[in-house]
């Protein structure tokens, strides 16, 4: 079961969970990865903006890399675009497989290439004012992680 | 019918609009000169990118946008 989405409005992680595993009957393990907006510092807000021609292609993509790379029975990769408040989810990545390790490994393969590779831009207001965030060179250094 | 230019992320502060028009056709020396110093100074950054007709170019610099085409300059991204 494989579901890769964008969305743009604020959504709850746990119920995605639940349908996600009822859709692979007989599995071993899931693992899955929420990351929220970080109430942190004076951040009022966070804006991810896509290019819609290549964003969720771009998803699609990894998609196909981590089911060639892992044995995988199922792969759930839902991102938030638009303006989000501290405290709301950005990301659930959330991996079916056999044996744990795939699944595991997965959730890590594409949130290091969500980070790093998607085409994602984010900003943030601090005191009213936005500001764009620049990649964090920790960001480059996890995806060389997976360098075959 | 014209070429549609989108600038992403910090890229559209910089240039000071989200998208502009322009005639076709359009090369990268085209581009170069139509984005202005501050933009193009960023777009010969090997961490830029840019894309044509919803295709992300392998070598931007072989950019051949004719009339239709949308091309989107795609500042280093910051997901997740």
């Amino acid at each position: 079961m494989r579901d890769i989405r964008l969305l743009t409005e604020v959504f709850i992680p746990g119920t995605l969970i639940g349908p996600f595993s009822g859709a692979n009957p007989g599995l071993g393990g899931i693992c899955t990865f929420i990351g929220e907006v970080r109430a942190e510092d004076g951040v009022e807000a966070l804006e991810l903006t896509q290019y819609e021609p290549i964003t969720l292609p771009g998803m699609h993509e990894l998609a196909d890399r981590a089911f060639a790379r892992f044995d995988l029975m199922g792969l759930l990769m839902v991102h938030r675009v638009g303006q989000m408040l501290p405290g709301e989810p950005i990301v659930c990545v959330s991996a079916a497989a056999s044996h744990r390790r795939d699944a595991i490994e997965a959730v890590d393969f594409c949130m290091d290439h969500l980070k790093g590779r998607a085409w994602f831009w984010k900003r943030e207001k601090r005191a009213g004012e936005w500001r764009w965030i620049e990649p964090r060179d920790e960001d480059y250094t996890d995806l060389a992680r997976w360098k075959d | 019918m014209t070429i549609r230019i989108l600038f992403l992320g910090p890229l559209a502060d910089l240039a000071g609009q989200l998208e502009c028009e322009v005639e076709g056709p359009l090369d990268w020396d085209g581009l170069l000169a139509f984005a202005g110093p501050a933009v193009a100074e960023q777009l010969q950054l090997e961490r830029v990118n840019v894309a044509c007709a919803g295709k992300v170019l392998a070598d931007k610099t072989a950019l051949s946008a004719v009339d239709g085409d949308e091309i989107a300059l795609l500042p280093p991204v910051s997901g997740g």
